[in-house]
C-alpha cells in the first residue's frame, strides 16, 4: 500500500479530541502534539481515559468530536489498517496458532512484502530472540513474549509505536530490564513511542515527555525533571512521587520570594515557583528535601518547629518519618542513610528544615489529597 | 481388616472409576462380542464365534441401503447446520442488535422440545405444504435441530476468543477480510469442527423424529427398530461397533493432533 495515510510522517497531533460514552467524558477536549522521534508517556491513574486516547490513535476508538493528525494527513476516521500505527497490546495479544516468525512477519506479509526472512531476522536480532523463530507463543515466557510483541509491531517501520500498559503483566525485576531495554530499543531505531501507564516511574524512566492525564484532561505535560520539581496541580504533586502539601496563606513580598505563613511559622518560596491566583497557597515541599533533626539543633533554610515523629520505617538506602505537626497534619521525610548517625525515634521532638529553592505553592483551593488516593496497582 | 479399610479408602476414587466405566462399556463389549456371533434368525444367544458378519456386512437384506441413506443425510444436514449455526453463532456472539436476547433464547428451544412433539409437527407442516415425506424431508428436519447444537458449540468457542487478537491484526496491515480468515476462523476452527462431529453423530442417531417425516425411505436407525422385533441380525452390530471404531478413531487423532500442536513447534 502507497497512499497517502499509510506513508503519513512526521508530528502527532490530537486536536480537541473529546470521547463521550453516554454521560460519561472519557477524554475531554484534549489538544496534544507529540513531536516525531520522541519516546511519549501518557500518563495516569485507570480511569484518567489514556487507554480511549490510545485507541482512538491506533484506529480502534473513533472520537465524538475533534481529529488526529500525522504531519499533515487527517487520520481521525482511517482504518486501523489504514494507519501508520502499530501498538503493543496490554496483554501482548500475540496469534497463539501462528509460529513467533509468523507473528512477526504477519504485518510485512498484509502490505504485500514478499520477502520477509530477512527483517524478521534482523527484528528478531534486535529483541534477541532469534532462536525462538519456529516457536508458538504460548511456549514463550512472559517477557519474551512482550519483546516479540514489540518486535512484531517495530519490524513494520510505523511512523508511531504504542504502548498500551506493555509493561503491567511482568514482575518488577523484568520490568526494570525491559524499561532500559525498550528505551534502548527507541534510541536505536528512531521512531516516535507513545506509551501509555499508570506506573509513574516506568513513565519517569523511559520518556522524554511525559502528560499527566486526569478526568480525561492533561494536568501537565513537561520532562520528568521538570514535572517532578515543578508540579503546577496537587493531582500531579501527589501522583507523581510524594509531596508534603500544607495549606497556608501568602502574607508578604521579600525581593524573589513569597513569604508565605503556616498555621503560624513563616517559610519562604520563590515567587516564579508559585502557580497560587490569590494568596490562598498549598505550600509544597517533597519528602527527601527536607532534612530532620532533634528540637535542640539550630538549623538554616526554612524551619517548620514542633513536629513529633510518629512513625519511623528504616528500609535501607532510607528511613521515612512521619511528623506529626502541631496543627494536625502528618509530615513526610524521607531521610538518606549516609551519614552513619543512628535514626531518630518514634517520639522524638524533631525540627524539620530544608533549602528554600525546594519548595513550590500551588492553588490553594485545590484539593490537597487529589492523586493520593488513587491506588496506580489498581486496574 | 483395618488393614484392608485403609486399602479400601486409599483406592475408593479407582475402585468408583473402574465400575462407573464397566457400567458405560458393557453394551458396547456386548454389541462388539455379538457381532462375532454365528447367529440364526435372531441375533439373542450366542451360537458361537464367526468372521462371516465382518466379511459379509452387507450380507442382509436393505441394511446397506439404509446406512447408506443415514450416511448421506449425516452428512449434507451436518454441512448445512454447521454453517447456518456457525453464522448465527458469530452474529449473537460478536454483535449487538436488538432481538438479540430473543434470539439467544429461541435457539434452544429445539434441543429443549420433546423429539416427539417436534416430529409430529415437522410431519404435520410437510403434509400442509403439500410436500411427500421422504430422503429431504429427513434433512431439513435434521438439519433443523441440528442447529441449536452447533450454535450452542461454536458460540462458546467464539466468547473465549481474545478480541484484542482481531484488533491485533487490523493493527498490522490485515482489513476486515483477511483478519476474519488469517485469525478468527482458525481460532474458531476447532469449536467448528466440534459442532460438525456433534451434528452428524445426532443426525446419524436420530430415530424419533426420523420415524415421522422418513415416508418411505429407510435410515439405519429405522432399519434397527423395524427388524429389532423380528429378530435383528448381526450384521447391524458390525455397523454398530464400526461407527464406535471411527468415532473413537477421529477423537484420538484430534487429541493427538492437539497434543503434537502444543509440544512441537
Amino acid at each position: 500500500m502507497s497512499d497517502a495515510s499509510t506513508s503519513a510522517k512526521g508530528d502527532l497531533q490530537l486536536k480537541n479530541i473529546t470521547k463521550t460514552y453516554g454521560d460519561f467524558n472519557a477524554v475531554d477536549d484534549l489538544t496534544l502534539t507529540i513531536p516525531e522521534g520522541s519516546f511519549f508517556a501518557l500518563l495516569g491513574p485507570s480511569g484518567c481515559g489514556k487507554t480511549t486516547t490510545l485507541r482512538m490513535i491506533a484506529g480502534l476508538d473513533e472520537p465524538t468530536t475533534g481529529s488526529i493528525y500525522i504531519g499533515s494527513t487527517d487520520i481521525t476516521y482511517e482504518k486501523p489498517y489504514r494507519r501508520p500505527v502499530n501498538t503493543v497490546f496490554q496483554n501482548y495479544a500475540l496469534f497463539p496458532h501462528l509460529t513467533i516468525f509468523e507473528n512477526v512477519a504477519f504485518g510485512l506479509r498484509r502490505r504485500g512484502i514478499k520477502d520477509v526472512k530477512e527483517q524478521v531476522d534482523k527484528v528478531l536480532q534486535l529483541v534477541e530472540l532469534p532462536h525462538l523463530a519456529e516457536r508458538k507463543p504460548t511456549q514463550l515466557s512472559g517477557g519474551q513474549q512482550q519483546r516479540i510483541a514489540v518486535a512484531r509491531a517495530i519490524v513494520n517501520r510505523p511512523a508511531l509505536l504504542l504502548l498500551d500498559e506493555p509493561l503491567g503483566a511482568l514482575d518488577l525485576k523484568l520490568r526494570r530490564q525491559m524499561q532500559i531495554e525498550l528505551k534502548w530499543i527507541q534510541t536505536e531505531v528512531g521512531l516516535t513511542f507513545v506509551h501509555v501507564t499508570h506506573d509513574q516511574e516506568e513513565a519517569m524512566t523511559m520518556a522524554d515527555t511525559i502528560a499527566v492525564m486526569n478526568e480525561g484532561r492533561i494536568e501537565q505535560m513537561g520532562t520528568p525533571a521538570d514535572l517532578y520539581d515543578n508540579p503546577k496541580t496537587a493531582f500531579v504533586a501527589n501522583f507523581l512521587g510524594q509531596s508534603n502539601l500544607i495549606q497556608g496563606t501568602v502574607v508578604d513580598t521579600e525581593g524573589e520570594n513569597l513569604v508565605v505563613d503556616l498555621f503560624g511559622q513563616k517559610v519562604r518560596v520563590q515567587k516564579n515557583r508559585s502557580v497560587a491566583k490569590d494568596s490562598s497557597v498549598l505550600f509544597g515541599i517533597r519528602p527527601e528535601k527536607i532534612r530532620i533533626q532533634a528540637d535542640s539543633h539550630t538549623q538554616s533554610g526554612c524551619v517548620l518547629e514542633g513536629g513529633t515523629i510518629s512513625d519511623v520505617s528504616y528500609i535501607g538506602v532510607s528511613t521515612q518519618y512521619q511528623v506529626e505537626m502541631p496543627w494536625g497534619q502528618e509530615l513526610m521525610v524521607f531521610e538518606q542513610n549516609d551519614d552513619g548517625i543512628p535514626p531518630l525515634d518514634k517520639g522524638d521532638r524533631v525540627k524539620l528544615s530544608w533549602e528554600p529553592i525546594f519548595s513550590f505553592a500551588l492553588n490553594g483551593h485545590e484539593d490537597a489529597t487529589a492523586g493520593s488516593e488513587v491506588n496506580p496497582e489498581e486496574e | 481388616m483395618n488393614k484392608f479399610s485403609r486399602w479400601f479408602s486409599k483406592n475408593l476414587i479407582r475402585i468408583y472409576a473402574v465400575v462407573g466405566f464397566t457400567y458405560l462399556f458393557i453394551p458396547i463389549v456386548y454389541t462388539f462380542v455379538f457381532s462375532f456371533n454365528n447367529y440364526v434368525k435372531s441375533n439373542l444367544v450366542w451360537r458361537g464365534f464367526t468372521f462371516n458378519n465382518w466379511k459379509n456386512p452387507c450380507g442382509v437384506l436393505d441394511i446397506c441401503p439404509a446406512l447408506g441413506n443415514s450416511i448421506k443425510i449425516g452428512l449434507i444436514a451436518t454441512t448445512g447446520a454447521t454453517i447456518l449455526g456457525t453464522l448465527i453463532a458469530f452474529a449473537l456472539g460478536r454483535y449487538a442488535f436488538k432481538g438479540r436476547g430473543i434470539v439467544n433464547t429461541l435457539i434452544f428451544l429445539p434441543m429443549a422440545t420433546p423429539e416427539l412433539v417436534l416430529g409430529a409437527s415437522l410431519l404435520t407442516m410437510f403434509l400442509n405444504f403439500g410436500f411427500n415425506p421422504g430422503f429431504w424431508t429427513i434433512v431439513i428436519a435434521h438439519i433443523m435441530f441440528c442447529i441449536s447444537f452447533v450454535v450452542v458449540t461454536v458460540k462458546a468457542r467464539i466468547a473465549s476468543l481474545d478480541p484484542r487478537l482481531e484488533q491485533a491484526a487490523m493493527d498490522l496491515y490485515a482489513n476486515e477480510g483477511e483478519t476474519f480468515r488469517r485469525i478468527t476462523l482458525p481460532l474458531v476452527a476447532p469449536g467448528i469442527a466440534g459442532a460438525a462431529l456433534l451434528a452428524f453423530s445426532l443426525s446419524f442417531d436420530d430415530f424419533i423424529i426420523t420415524n415421522f417425516n422418513s415416508g418411505t425411505t429407510i435410515t439405519f436407525p429405522l432399519y434397527v427398530y423395524t427388524h429389532a422385533e423380528r429378530g435383528l441380525p448381526a450384521q447391524a452390530n458390525v455397523i454398530g461397533v464400526s461407527m464406535f471404531m471411527l468415532a473413537l478413531i477421529i477423537v484420538l487423532a484430534g487429541q493427538f493432533v492437539g497434543r503434537k500442536r502444543k509440544t512441537t513447534a
